[in-house]
């Protein structure tokens, strides 16, 4: 499903430059689970964009799908995530002027299918069957997060990338959370590339990867 | 374009219709503006066409500043003849001899200089003349009356059935004449009309030597669709004749021709307030996209692509183009029922307003079309945000180093900038000047507002109190809209500020020629046998030591050997001018450059003999005389004016042979000399040495100072009563009527430039409340750490003062140079700055500006910091 190869990011700091990942190789099966963990400034969310074809790297490829993302225009990368990526940020990225229900709509408006009925069962499914109309701003933190995850789920992703998803709720609601995905993922078969902090969920992950200092420190999978 | 941009492009505007309205103001001015001028021009054209007939009041005008020869008194006959051969009735001839003279009321002691129209029976032949009481015109051919303009009455303080003195003769005053068609209303205010019938001319006794008449013959033909085959036909001839010939058609195309001058440049007037509403637009369309960052990123994250995102936004862009467009065009319709009435004065016809198809269509096309363009640039940036905002902040734009796109977009702004220009301007070069001017402005003013943003930065007044520090900060903070603030008030404020330094000048002149000890009394016209007894008129009053400058009426026959033919080419609009100050500025010809040289030839020169150069007058080339001409044998000498000499191509030695009244006098140029001619002064073209042409038929000019406005009242009202020929012109009086005819011409302008300073303050708003968000999260801040209200407001008061304050002084300055080079060279006034004047301006400017910046600003006071918070 997911492949990289000698995947190493660097950016500008100061004027100089930094190398931010290192030599990251891994490959990942349909419907599994990722947790990519390590300390703040390790190189998790660089990975995560990377993987997701957010950003293209300095050097190494990366294959989604049997599709090398980094020989892609930035448009070519967007159908690829238009037809099969789902996406959940830490904080929510909602578009404010859009209620729930449009958010939902967003991903299959894009891709040309009908999109209101679809809409409607996601976020009953997540719980906010009543709050359709509502507006992000209208909504708490968990609520916002729980439409994201509709949204994420809308178009029946192949892979579902995540980052820390739980870090701006507080601890109840983010295992309210981590269920859900773990639920829709089940359901649909979507492999997860999930970004945290949380010893607690990456636990749950059947594969972990440790990052330190832009490198792979520990790649383990669960028995 | 698909169903998702066309939903998105609507949701989209959620939560910033406000702003999004405020903008399509910015569009909407420009556009009434356009609208309103276009639709007028258009009613104006038509109205031309409609009337042309009424206008020329026949179907052919034969004009001269002569007596009719005998060649030309012929054709009229036999053009008015029946033509048995061709099966055609006989035409009709009218004739209107106009000249000016001085009309007095003895039971008021008024006195003004009038132009008298003496109109054979039939004239007009076709419209009315509307008269009050109505219906009076046709009376006047009963004799023994006149018919006046309505401002003759009050400059003269009298009623209808007073008594007019004109000459030798009296009339009764029977009527007042409320318009006649061809004729400008502001005319009338310089020297009001006043119409005799032909039969009462004679008696009057002012048609002397040295008088300026004008003959006129309006013929009705038999087959009025011959008239301008009949013109073409004999233009060449009576050409010659120093006789103009005009058709119904050929007075209509130079009306119109004169008219859409008129309404281009106004119309070039409101293309500036639309394109700097254009500004606005691309302004706030490059804020409008820094907000729109995150959700770009994360429909770049959904799959979005960019043309999707980009449709997205244009589609925003072009629909707030088109509404504010069709507002504008709504408010057009509105502000082209006052058109008529700031123009009025200056316009030859009735205007029936009719809002104009085309006009609007126009309008509303180019308005979308301005929003479009200017939008463009701006929202290539959407190509350049990168998803990976989604998941950090501080993410470098996507780059693309050389882009193509960007410089096609540059390329479309700077092409339909031109195009339009050359489109409202009705001509290539016209067009491109403009654009040209109009960009040197706008970059000027940028540079300038861009230094000024730089330097509050770089030389920042850190001991200020902390109000003025924030508030001068706020100036250059990120998303600031000062440039387009800056640009848009500032420009507005430079066209009004240059305006009035024009017109502040060109009165000024007069002023000074009205004050210290320069003469503001003049007598014209005075024939040898008054001479004496005009000056011992003025003596009795008191006048030290009136001097009489002698004129003599002269033509040009020979240049350097060379015959002056006068060609049979030139416009139906060629007349031979001749003002009274000898000005070739008040020829209509003058206007063209190719004409000029032709005019020089053929103009009627009033030239004068003398020992010495007065005081205007300079030595540039040769030397000056000493004494009378030694002997009558040979060519006399003469000195010329630099420019006059430029043009007919002589210089120091040459011969010039002039036609003195029929007899040929050959001259020499001695000398050159440059001449002052802003000064009230007998000024000439040409200063004869003595000897030879001093027994030339000649009349006389005097030029006195009198202080007492009553005493030169009196001398005018005696000299009219004794010497009835003598025309007479009080300096002060010519100021009155020039100050308001200015001021007239000057309104119509005004009124435009006025739609500049409006969208100034229509993208003022528009900036404002395009960064509200910000201002709100920092008023609240500063709330939270304990700034009061007032504090807050003291801190955007001096944001917005700064903000004045830099547009108005900018433009102060700019049109400083602008007046300074209109007054110089265009208008060859001297020039001065009005500084009280333009203090005031800038004071204005500045209270604009902090009352609408504090005005849009107080319900952000309002908010509490809660409030804020939670929507946070």
């Amino acid at each position: 499903m997911l492949r990289c190869e000698e995947l190493t990011q660097t950016y500008l700091s100061g004027g100089r430059p930094l190398t931010v990942l290192k030599d990251i190789t891994f490959a990942l099966e349909d419907g599994s689970f990722l947790a990519i963990v390590g300390p703040s400034g390790s190189g998790k969310t660089t990975l995560l964009g990377l993987l997701a074809g957010l950003d293209l790297p300095a050097s190494g490829r990366v294959w989604l799908d049997g599709a090398d993302l980094t020989v892609m225009t930035e448009d070519e990368r967007a159908r690829i995530r238009s037809a099969k990526i789902g996406f959940v940020f830490q904080s929510f990225q909602l578009i404010p002027t859009l209620t729930a229900r449009e958010n939902v709509q967003v991903p299959l408006e894009l891709r040309g299918e009908p999109s209101g009925a679809r809409a409607d069962e996601l976020l009953g499914q997540v719980g906010l069957g009543d709050r359709l109309d509502h507006y992000p701003a209208q909504l708490s933190g968990g609520e916002q997060q729980r439409v994201a995850l509709a949204r994420a789920f809308s178009i029946r992703p192949k892979i579902l990338f995540a980052d820390e998803p739980t870090g701006n709720l507080d601890a109840r609601t983010g295992r309210t959370i981590i269920d859900l995905i773990l639920e829709l993922n089940e359901a649909e078969g979507t492999t997860l590339v999930l970004v945290t902090h949380d010893a607690d969920i990456a636990s749950r992950a059947r594969r972990t990867i440790r990052l330190s200092g832009g490198r792979i420190a520990e790649d383990r999978t669960a028995a | 374009m698909n169903r998702f941009v066309r939903r998105m492009a609507w949701r989209e505007t959620r939560g910033s219709r406000r702003r999004l309205l405020l903008l399509t103001g910015a569009v909407a001015a420009g556009v009434a503006a356009l609208v309103a001028v276009n639709s007028f021009a258009a009613n104006l054209r038509e109205s031309v066409t409609q009337q042309a007939q009424t206008l020329l009041g026949a179907d052919l005008s034969i004009s001269s500043r002569r007596e009719f020869t005998p060649r030309v008194a012929a054709l009229l006959d036999t053009l008015v003849a029946p033509d048995p051969a061709h099966g055609r009735a006989p035409g009709r001839k009218a004739t209107v001899v106009s000249f000016a003279a001085m009309g007095y009321v003895n039971r008021t002691e008024g006195v003004r200089l009038v132009q008298v129209a003496a109109v054979e029976p039939g004239y007009p032949f076709y419209g009315a003349i509307r008269t009050d009481p109505d219906g009076t015109w046709s009376e006047l051919q009963e004799g023994g009356r006149v018919l006046v303009d309505p401002s003759l009455l009050t400059a003269l303080d009298a009623g209808i059935g007073d008594t007019l003195a004109l000459g030798e003769s009296r009339f009764v005053i029977s009527a007042t004449v409320l318009s006649q068609p061809g004729n400008v209303a502001v005319a009338a205010s310089f020297s009001p009309r006043v119409f005799i019938a032909a039969a009462d001319l004679a008696a009057t006794g002012l048609l002397r030597f040295g008088a300026r008449v004008e003959y006129e013959a309006f013929l009705e033909l038999a087959d009025p669709d011959r008239a301008t085959a009949i013109s073409e036909k004999y233009r060449p001839i009576l050409r010659p004749e120093r006789t103009r010939i005009r058709s119904v058609e050929e007075n209509r195309s130079d009306l119109t021709e004169a008219l859409t001058q008129l309404s281009d440049y106004l119309g070039l007037v409101a293309l500036i307030a639309l394109l700097l509403g254009g500004m606005g637009v691309a302004s706030a369309v490059h804020v409008f996209i820094r907000q729109k960052l995150d959700t770009i990123a994360v429909l770049r994250c959904l799959g979005a692509r960019t043309r999707q995102l980009f449709a997205i936004y244009l589609l925003q862009a072009l629909a707030m183009g088109a509404l504010g467009s069709l507002i504008g065009a709504g408010l057009g319709g509105a502000l082209q029922q006052v058109l008529p009435l700031v123009l009025a004065d200056l316009l030859p016809v009735d205007v029936r307003v009719r809002l104009d198809p085309g006009a609007v269509a126009l309008g509303v096309g180019v308005g979308i079309w301005v929003a479009a363009v200017f939008a463009l640039l701006p929202l290539l940036g959407i190509r350049s945000v990168s998803p990976l905002v989604t998941l950090r902040r501080d993410v470098e734009p996507l780059r693309r180093r050389r882009d193509p796109v960007r410089l096609l977009a540059a390329l479309a702004l700077a092409g339909s900038i031109g195009a339009l220009a050359v489109m409202q301007a009705g001509g290539l070069r016209e067009g491109v000047g403009f654009a040209a001017g109009t960009g040197a402005a706008v970059l000027l003013l940028w540079l300038a507002s861009l230094g000024l943003i730089r330097g509050v930065r770089r030389w920042f007044p850190s001991r200020w109190p902390y109000v003025w520090r924030q508030g001068l900060a706020n100036l250059y903070r990120p998303a600031n809209q000062t440039v387009t603030v800056v640009l848009s008030l500032g420009f507005g404020a430079f066209l009004l500020s240059t305006l009035f330094l024009v017109q502040h000048n060109l009165l000024r002149d007069l002023r000074v020629w009205g004050e210290g000890r320069q003469p503001n009394l003049g007598f014209i016209d005075i024939q040898p046998d008054q001479r004496e007894g005009v000056l011992e008129l003025l003596r009795a009053e008191g006048i030290g030591s009136p001097e009489a400058v002698p004129m003599i009426p002269m033509r040009i026959s020979f240049v350097k050997g060379e015959p002056v033919v006068l060609g049979p080419s030139g416009g139906s609009g060629a007349t031979d001018g001749d003002g009274a100050a000898d000005d070739p500025r008040d020829d209509s010809d003058a206007e063209d450059p190719e004409a000029r040289p032709r005019w020089a030839f053929r103009h009627e020169y009033r030239s004068t003999y003398r020992d010495t150069l007065v005081d205007s007058e300079t030595l540039v080339e040769g030397a000056w005389w000493d004494g009378q001409m030694p002997s009558a044998a040979g060519p006399v000498d003469v000195s010329l004016e630099l420019d006059i000499a430029r043009e007919l191509d002589v210089t120091v030695g040459d011969e010039i042979v002039w036609d003195v009244q029929g007899l040929r006098v050959a001259s020499r140029v001695a000398n050159l000399r440059r001449v002052d001619w802003a000064r009230f002064e007998p000024n000439f073209f040409a200063v004869f040495r003595r000897g030879v042409i001093d027994e030339a038929p000649q009349f006389f000019v005097t030029l006195v100072r009198v202080e007492d406005p009553a005493t030169r009242g009196l001398l005018q009202r005696r000299t009219a009563e004794r010497y009835p020929n003598v025309t007479s012109l009080d300096l002060s009086s010519l100021q009155e009527l020039l100050d308001d005819i200015l001021s007239r011409v000057a309104l119509a302008v005004r009124f435009m430039a006025g739609f500049s300073l409006a969208t100034g303050a229509v993208v003022l708003v528009g900036a404002i409340a395009t960064t509200r968000f910000q201002r709100v999260r920092e008023a609240v801040l500063l709330k939270t750490l304990g700034a009061t209200r007032r504090q807050v407001l003291r801190v955007f008061f001096a944001e917005y003062a700064a903000l004045g304050f830099l547009s108005a002084g900018m433009a102060v300055v700019l049109s400083g140079a602008a007046g300074w080079v209109l007054s110089r060279f265009v208008f060859e006034t001297s020039y001065a700055l009005p500084y009280a004047a333009l203090a005031a301006l800038l004071g204005a400017v500045v209270l604009l500006t902090v009352g609408i910046g504090l005005g849009n600003s107080l319900d952000i006071l309002r908010r509490t910091p809660l409030e804020v918070l939670r929507s946070d």
